[in-house]
């Protein structure tokens, strides 16, 4: 089925909780109410036409004015694919993990917690997976300012060439 | 007559530190410690071609057996911490190269904010050896770099037997 296919079928489902439907190649995607997330990933896996069984992928965009998550969606039975996104506010963004319809939400969901600092409620196991426990801030925000120091070891490096030569800058 | 000419053909004569010096460069034990891409090349100087097993250094999984720390990789600052614990475990006298530009100023990755910008920063290090990765000749040239430091040193003149200083391969 044509990924449009897939989200007018989607919108007749569930009618105004799916926001926006936007055709652009190459990746066609619709943009799905933050409420409903849940309800239209178990009805993408759950449907026989449809049967998304792996999530491919789930990512996490910083645009300033707000953050999406998107899902990467694909069907091994049918092979056809479809790509969902939900947008939130900047400050305390907040969705429900999907981790109960595709297991392999649980890491993406924790390194999109990790570099981007969003909050998936229901998670079962929501900590930094890639950084150290006690990092500060989240640094794929557009907003990050990498700290001078961690633990004592400075971040700056200071270039070889201003030490020989101090004219150069 | 000295009394070095009464002595039978097989008594050989050396100073002590020479000897010092001699046994320990010819036995450098590396830990067994890649974190990138350079460890592929610690392993092709480890093989057969390169086999730097000829000069007495040969890898070992403990850092508690080790002489020397060959750092073969980029060093994120997650890592940095746990690579200070594992050279504070090593026995005296102890020696460090670092591998590669990452180990060496951070490298291709020395603006990224979860990286160490080179090994210098936490540890002395010995021996830089450029490169990315350095070729397996490099390495090599490294570790006798280092041999040559270390029958420089002068055990029996100087109150504790710990070595400093940094010199460039």
């Amino acid at each position: 089925m044509e990924a449009l296919a897939i989200y007018q079928r989607l919108a007749e489902q569930f009618g105004d909780r799916i926001l926006e439907t936007v055709s652009k190649k190459p990746d066609p995607f619709c943009v799905v109410d933050p409420a409903a997330i849940v309800e239209v990933a178990q009805y993408l896996h759950d449907d026989p036409e449809l049967a998304m069984d792996c999530l491919s992928n789930q990512s996490g965009v910083d645009y300033k004015d707000r953050i999406e998550v998107v899902y990467h969606l694909f069907s091994y039975s049918h092979r056809h694919g479809a790509v969902l996104k939900v947008k939130l506010p900047r400050e305390n963004p907040a969705v429900r993990t999907v981790e109960s319809v595709w297991k392999s939400a649980n890491w993406m969901e924790r390194e999109i917690f990790d570099l981007l600092g969003v909050t998936f409620d229901g998670h079962s196991d929501l900590r930094r997976i890639l950084l150290p426990e006690d990092w500060v801030g989240y640094p794929l925000r557009k907003d990050f300012v990498e700290p001078l120091e961690y633990h004592g070891i400075s971040t700056v490096r200071e270039s070889p060439i201003l030490r020989l030569d101090p004219k150069a800058k | 007559m000295s009394l070095l000419n009464t002595l039978p053909d097989y008594v050989l004569t050396t100073k002590t530190d020479e000897l010092l010096n001699w046994m320990r460069k010819s036995s450098l034990w590396y830990m067994l410690f890649g974190l990138a891409c350079c460890a592929i090349e610690l392993m092709h100087t480890g093989g057969p071609r390169a086999d730097i097993e000829r000069f007495g250094a040969t890898p070992r999984a403990s850092a508690r057996q080790s002489d020397l720390m060959i750092v073969a990789g980029t060093l994120t600052l997650k890592m940095a911490l746990r690579t200070r614990l594992l050279y504070d475990q090593m026995p005296d006298p102890k020696y460090v190269i670092a591998m590669g530009s990452c180990a060496s100023c951070g490298g291709l990755f020395q603006l990224a904010y979860s990286v160490c910008d080179g090994v210098d920063k936490i540890l002395p290090v010995d021996v830089y050896v450029p490169g990315c990765p350095p070729r397996p000749e490099a390495l090599t040239e490294g570790l006798l770099k280092l041999q040559e430091k270390i029958m420089t040193e002068r055990w029996l003149s100087r109150g504790n037997a710990s070595h400093n200083g940094v010199t460039a391969a």
